[in-house]
């Protein structure tokens, strides 16, 4: 078994009201930015796991992802996997 | 009529529904979250509250609590289910209702009354009321903006399944009357089967005269005429 790092981003999905983007977008605006034609406002979640394989720290992220992480109705999810970095002793 | 009342960590309004079965006459009993059984009863209800801090989304970590699976089973058999505000998200989330509640247009926590608009007195919950009658009842929440596709608000709409609608006095669904962004001005829906239930204002908050208003007692004496008043047989 591996360490695998699972960067999990769960967003709103596109066309929904999102009053938490259009309150910062217009916020940004105030502060001038007019170039911001969007902002959305997702949650990124980090898990820590144990896998035999990347892809099996992926296909359980998924599950994790259609089961709890992620509204099925209003929200997306991508999962990013990196392999755990060996943890290095410091003296 | 035998009551389990729901509670999770974080629910607040268990009580106020516990009192609220007791006033029109039924029999209540808690039920933990830890519970495994709901135990002899006829209608279960699960309350208002931030279950779980509203972490991840209001009502999704609740769903995952050991006693939601004999309320699946229970709502699977026919038997009644009330979700009242978080109660609702938690149907929502479970699947046990369609949609989802997103956080609300004006990113504010909204406690104040609002006006309802009864759409349908055929249901169990709903058939005390008249069709069209405008009740006022608190809402307290900052995720009752009701979402759901096209499609599913149609068939929703088609099948009488939506239970109660934000209005003006004039009972028009004015998007001024709509204290959350929900879709439709909805307020309240029922499943495809007729027994399960959820709104987002508070019935059990106004059940008496000092409270401001008796509108929501329709509900609990709709549910209440189905049973025995204390549950014997």
């Amino acid at each position: 078994m591996s360490r695998f790092r699972l960067e999990i981003r769960v967003i709103p999905r596109p066309g929904l009201l999102d009053p938490e983007g259009k309150a910062i977008q217009h916020a940004l605006h105030s502060l001038e930015y007019e170039q911001v034609r969007e902002v959305r406002v997702g949650k990124l979640l980090y898990l820590d796991v144990e896998a035999a394989s990347s892809e099996e720290a992926r296909g359980g992220a998924e599950a994790m992802c259609h089961r709890l992480l992620a509204n099925p109705v209003t929200e997306d999810f991508e999962i990013e996997v990196h392999e755990a970095r060996e943890e290095t002793v410091r003296v | 009529m035998r009551v389990a009342i729901v509670t999770f960590p974080g629910s607040n309004c268990d009580y106020d529904l516990y009192k609220c079965v007791q006033l029109v006459g039924g029999a209540p009993a808690f039920r933990w979250h830890r519970d495994v059984e709901l135990g002899d009863v006829e209608v279960v209800m699960l309350p208002g509250g931030f279950s779980y801090g509203d972490y991840l989304r209001a009502g999704a970590i609740a769903t995952m609590s050991p006693i939601m699976e004999a309320v699946k089973a229970f709502a699977g058999s026919g038997g009644p289910v009330v979700g009242i505000c978080n109660g609702f998200q938690m149907l929502c989330e479970s699947g046990l209702l369609p949609g989802a509640l997103l956080r609300n247009r004006s990113l504010l926590f909204a406690s104040r009354d609002v006006l309802l608009r009864v759409e349908n007195t055929s249901s169990t919950f709903t058939q005390k009321y008249e069709s069209g009658q405008i009740l006022r009842m608190p809402i307290a929440h900052a995720e009752g903006n009701y979402h759901a596709d096209e499609e599913t608000l149609n068939r929703l709409e088609g099948e009488g399944r939506v239970l109660f609608r934000y209005t003006n006095p004039e009972g028009e669904a004015v998007d001024d009357a709509n204290p959350n962004g929900s879709a439709r001005s909805i307020a309240g829906i029922l499943n495809e089967s007729g027994n399960v239930m959820g709104m987002m204002p508070h019935p059990e908050r106004a059940v008496e005269p000092i409270l401001g208003s008796v509108d929501g007692l329709g509900l609990f004496t709709a549910l209440l005429s189905q049973f025995s008043p204390l549950g014997t047989v």
